[in-house]
């Protein structure tokens, strides 16, 4: 139950080299990943990333075809499931319908031969962990989505494994319970120390629940940092584009080799990117970090003229679609709050500078051909 | 590229091949042997009691009597011989023109129940469903009462039909095969989409058009799989040819004659061989038919409820209804009737003698209800072991991770008793089980072999029952009963078993009802004593005592009826007692 955790002497989970194949499809291409004891790390990427498989691999309810897992300095790659030490949650619940919360809970223990008062004990603690201590008797039809979610949670959880598995627990909630949700799971992630493993297809959920996310696409890992550092320093178009909303802008390395030119507007960048010359390449930006003004603020560089083409309302804020003046590419998506579109009192047709700041600009090589 | 070339990312294509090939094994422990066991034990059984007998059987095809290898001799003499070459092309010419009349009827009536609003729906689908689990050669000898030279409408009515022969055949696989072509098209007719309707509706399409493009399309595969099922159940049907058939020789009759009556097992054989390709053909054509249905029923469909058509319409397709659940209740009161008449129809008196007969074999051990008494024996002890084999082939199946292969040799396995008609079964058994030199002839003459026949005979439909049933629960069960170290016995016993249960008591009472009138294939097996119900009808037919073959008739009905009501009981008790986990 409890195995003799790595103190300090590298992670507790760590996936070696991953490559699995599902006949021409390859699935995993050679994913290596360390993850810290007590860590929540979250896979996050596009249906078909790989992402879940690997989380079942992980499990052992997927064969690799080749690479190595470790576990609290333990290879277990061969080991069968059940001498695995993990809990798992999945997206459909999987409770045992004929079983009511309690026995679903228990149903672990029993299994351990661990003696019946301490189960009830156990099974007692984990429906108060969960924040569901009256529903022990219910059967699972009987409860809503998101207790089920919780009993299937408290579950995973009752063996005290040194490793939870989550697979897209939260997808089949409402988007109410879902918020709930996943604030309770990263604080009792928190309270357990329990090293967590999350696949998810939704950045907003990876933003907020994880210590570290992983981005994959196409079976192999694209970035892995800090949510805030995934954000706000996407290290490829991939990842820019699938987490948040990103304005592409097509252009090529200045003459003095560090600016960019994008249409007749010379585009400072405070980011060193060692591209070339006349190279070509993508400056891309955040929506929310286009700064837009009615005036010519005074002295800035990367200043652009733009005609308002579209003002969508989104509630807290409008979304806008600028065209730059003398550039005939894609437009530009900014986005401005409610007051500082009454300030200044835009509407579609108006003529607005936007200023695009040098140390926000994110540089990519080559043109990127994804919409923003 | 370095020695250690499986680390490397998969960018060349001699990798990726190479990398494909390779999986990371998981160690085995006592569970996955027991797994691996389990499927070998089924695997082996379905071989020594299927596919060992079909090769004994295709084997004798080929040889003389003297069992010297002859080539294709049979097959040429059979059709050389204007005697025999005569049954291939009767079977096919009843099996169409039944398939034809049935599924016609059958949709008629299955339309007016699930698309029409009209009085009485519960009680004529009640009536539709009747003639299941009901002989086919009890149904004939009732329409001979009926029909017959000396039937009670040919006297009333002056009116001879003249019965024996195609046409009684066909009248009786009409009435045998019609609730099963009902409950394929009701099925059908009642997964259409409204929206289809009313979107057609919107465009002012009239009633009739809407039913050919959109009614008829709709059912299509419902159509097709209801026609394969009635021709697969004519064409291998025995009992019906052989008491209504008269001189028309079809090929399961002919199989009979040639071995009961000539002795000639290399002929009987060869028949049998003749009748497994059609009834094959059919089976892979329903099996492509199916597929493609069920890719229809996922699809999101808003339920299409009754609505009113033309009053024309309405009053003939009623009239069509009317008629015959009339028809088929007149079958049922002409049983009832003959049971406990002297002597139909010249001696009208009741009596209560037509149920202590004399059966060949059963002399001295008292009459009907001994047979009775063994039928119900066989057959509990089918539905017991069968419920238990094929549920447990499907979890394997189904429920377990990796084994790719062997599950899908059992799948194969597990379908293919569908395809062979009771009487090739039957007779294959012979060759197998009756050979003194094998160790397998132990089993000759008991009461084992009849059990694991039909259990064969019948199996392919509750297997997929329980496939069914398997598939619909989460695929996670068996991920979180090992990530919670329980063995898969135990998740198997404690939550699969419990869940499945509705479909387990269905199982078990198909077995049993089919087990209670099996007759083609336990026909070449019974050995005197153990005479089963309906091979009495036949016996006692045979013997010209037809008033007992009608009580005897009765009793399967009354046992068989009896037994559907205490299977719904207990469905319906478990589901009271189940309902609060129960996601309804």
């Amino acid at each position: 139950m409890d195995q003799a955790k790595s103190n300090g002497k590298g992670p507790y989970l760590d996936v070696q080299h991953m490559i699995k194949t599902f006949g021409d499809l390859v699935a995993l291409n050679d994913v290596s990943l360390a993850v810290s004891e007590g860590e929540f790390v979250c896979l996050l990427g596009p249906s078909g990333c790989g992402k879940t498989t690997l989380l079942r691999i992980i499990a052992g309810l997927e064969q690799q075809n080749s690479g190595e897992i470790y576990q609290a300095g333990k290879n277990i790659s061969k080991l069968p499931p059940r001498d695995r030490d993990f809990g798992i949650v999945f997206q459909s619940y999987a409770l045992f319908p004929n079983l009511t919360a309690r026995d679903n809970i228990a149903y672990g223990l029993e299994n351990r031969k661990v003696p019946k008062n301490q189960i009830i004990e156990r099974v007692t603690e984990l429906l108060k962990l969960v924040g569901l201590p009256d529903v022990g008797h219910k059967y699972p039809a009987q409860l809503s989505g998101g207790q089920q979610q919780r009993i299937a949670l408290a579950r995973a959880l009752a063996t005290s494994p040194g490793l939870l598995l989550l697979d897209e627990p939260l997808s089949a909630l409402d988007a109410r319970v879902r918020i709930t949700l996943r604030l309770e799971i990263k604080h009792l992630q928190r309270r357990l120390g329990i090293t967590t493993v999350f696949v998810t297809h939704d950045q907003e959920e990876a933003l907020v629940m994880a210590d570290r996310i992983v981005v994959m696409n196409l079976g192999t890992i694209e970035q892995v940092g800090a949510p805030e550092e995934i954000y706000r320093r996407p290290a490829s178009p991939f990842v820019a584009d699938f987490v948040g909303a990103m304005n592409f802008l097509p252009g090529s390395v200045a003459e003095d080799g560090q600016s960019i030119q994008v249409g007749n507007l010379s585009l400072a960048c405070s980011e060193a990117h060692q591209i070339g010359r006349g190279a070509a390449v993508t400056v891309a930006l955040r929506p929310e970090d286009i700064r837009v003004d009615v005036q010519l603020p005074n002295g800035g560089n990367n200043i652009g003229k733009t005609q308002v083409k579209e003002a969508e309302f989104l509630g807290a804020f409008y979304r806008l679609t600028l065209q730059l003046e003398g550039y005939s590419d894609k437009p530009l998506i900014a986005e401005v709050s409610n007051n500082r579109m009454r300030d200044m009192s835009i509407q579609i047709g108006s003529r607005v500078f936007v200023h695009l700041p040098p140390d926000l600009l994110r540089v990519y090589p080559g043109k990127v051909g994804m919409h923003a | 590229m370095s020695a250690q070339a499986t680390e490397l990312p998969l960018g060349e294509a001699q990798d990726l091949e190479k990398i494909k090939k390779q999986v990371v094994r998981q160690q085995l422990g006592f569970e996955d042997y027991l797994r691996r066991g389990l499927f070998v034990l089924i695997a082996l059984g379905l071989f020594t009691f299927m596919i060992y007998p079909l090769i004994m059987g295709l084997m004798r095809s080929f040889q003389d009597r003297t069992g010297a290898f002859i080539g294709l001799t049979n097959y040429i003499n059979y059709f050389a011989s204007a005697t025999t070459r005569e049954s291939l092309p009767n079977s096919l010419y009843i099996s169409v023109i039944s398939m034809i009349f049935t599924v016609i009827l059958a949709f008629l009536y299955a339309y007016g129940l699930t698309r029409m609003k009209m009085p009485g729906k519960r009680i004529f689908q009640g009536i539709a469903l009747l003639p299941i689990f009901i002989p086919s050669l009890v149904q004939a000898l009732a329409l001979i009462y009926m029909f017959g030279n000396n039937g009670i409408f040919t006297r009333m009515f002056g009116i001879n039909i003249s019965l024996y022969g195609s046409r009684g055949i066909i009248m009786s696989e009409v009435f045998y095969a019609f609730p099963h072509a009902f409950i394929i098209l009701s099925t059908a007719l009642s997964l259409a989409d409204a929206r289809l309707y009313e979107a057609a509706e919107a465009l002012r399409t009239s009633g009739r058009r809407a039913f050919l493009t959109i009614t008829l399309p709709g059912v299509k595969y419902g159509l097709m799989s209801a026609a394969f099922v009635v021709f697969t159940l004519a064409i291998t049907d025995f009992g019906a040819p052989k008491v209504v058939g008269g001189n028309f020789d079809v090929l399961a009759t002919d199989i009979y004659n040639k071995v009961i009556g000539q002795q000639d097992f290399q002929m009987g054989a060869t028949i049998s061989t003749l009748l497994l390709i059609p009834a094959g053909i059919a089976f892979i054509l329903d099996r492509l038919v199916q597929r493609r249905q069920v890719a229809m029923v996922t699809a999101n469909i808003t339920p299409m409820g009754p609505k009113r058509h033309q009053p024309l319409v309405e009053i003939i397709v009623y009239a069509c209804i009317i008629l015959m659940a009339i028809f088929i209740l007149s079958v049922y009161v002409t049983i009832l009737l003959g049971a406990f008449t002297t002597y139909w129809p010249y001696n009208m008196s009741f009596t209560l003698k037509n149920f202590t007969f004399y059966v060949a074999g059963t002399h001295h051990r008292g009459g009907a209800f001994v047979v009775l008494w063994t039928s119900i024996k066989m057959a509990f002890a089918t539905a017991v072991a069968g419920t238990f084999v094929v549920f447990f082939s499907a979890y394997l199946i189904e429920k377990t991770r990796g084994l790719n292969f062997a599950r899908s040799i059992l799948y194969l396995l597990s379908i293919m008793p569908l395809a062979i008609p009771g009487m090739v079964l039957g007779l294959s058994y012979i060759f197998t089980f009756n050979n003194p030199n094998s160790p397998l002839n132990i089993l000759y003459g008991t009461m084992a072999i009849l059990v694991i026949s039909t259990i064969i005979h019948y199996y392919t439909v509750p297997f997929l029952t329980a496939s069914t049933a398997l598939k619909q629960m989460d695929s996670e069960f068996e991920s979180i009963g090992e990530s919670l170290e329980a063995p898969f016995y135990k998740t198997f016993l404690r939550v699969t078993v419990p869940v499945a249960l509705p479909a387990i008591i269905q199982i078990t009472s198909y077995f049993f009802l089919n087990a209670m009138v099996t007759l083609s294939a336990v026909v070449f097996l019974f050995v005197p004593g153990k005479e089963l119900a309906a091979l009495s009808v036949m016996l006692l037919d045979d013997a010209g005592e037809t008033a007992q073959a009608m009580a005897m008739s009765l009793l399967i009905i009354v046992v068989g009826f009896t037994a559907r009501g205490l299977f719904y009981l207990l469905t319906h008790g478990i589901e009271r007692t189940t309902q609060a986990w129960r996601v309804r």
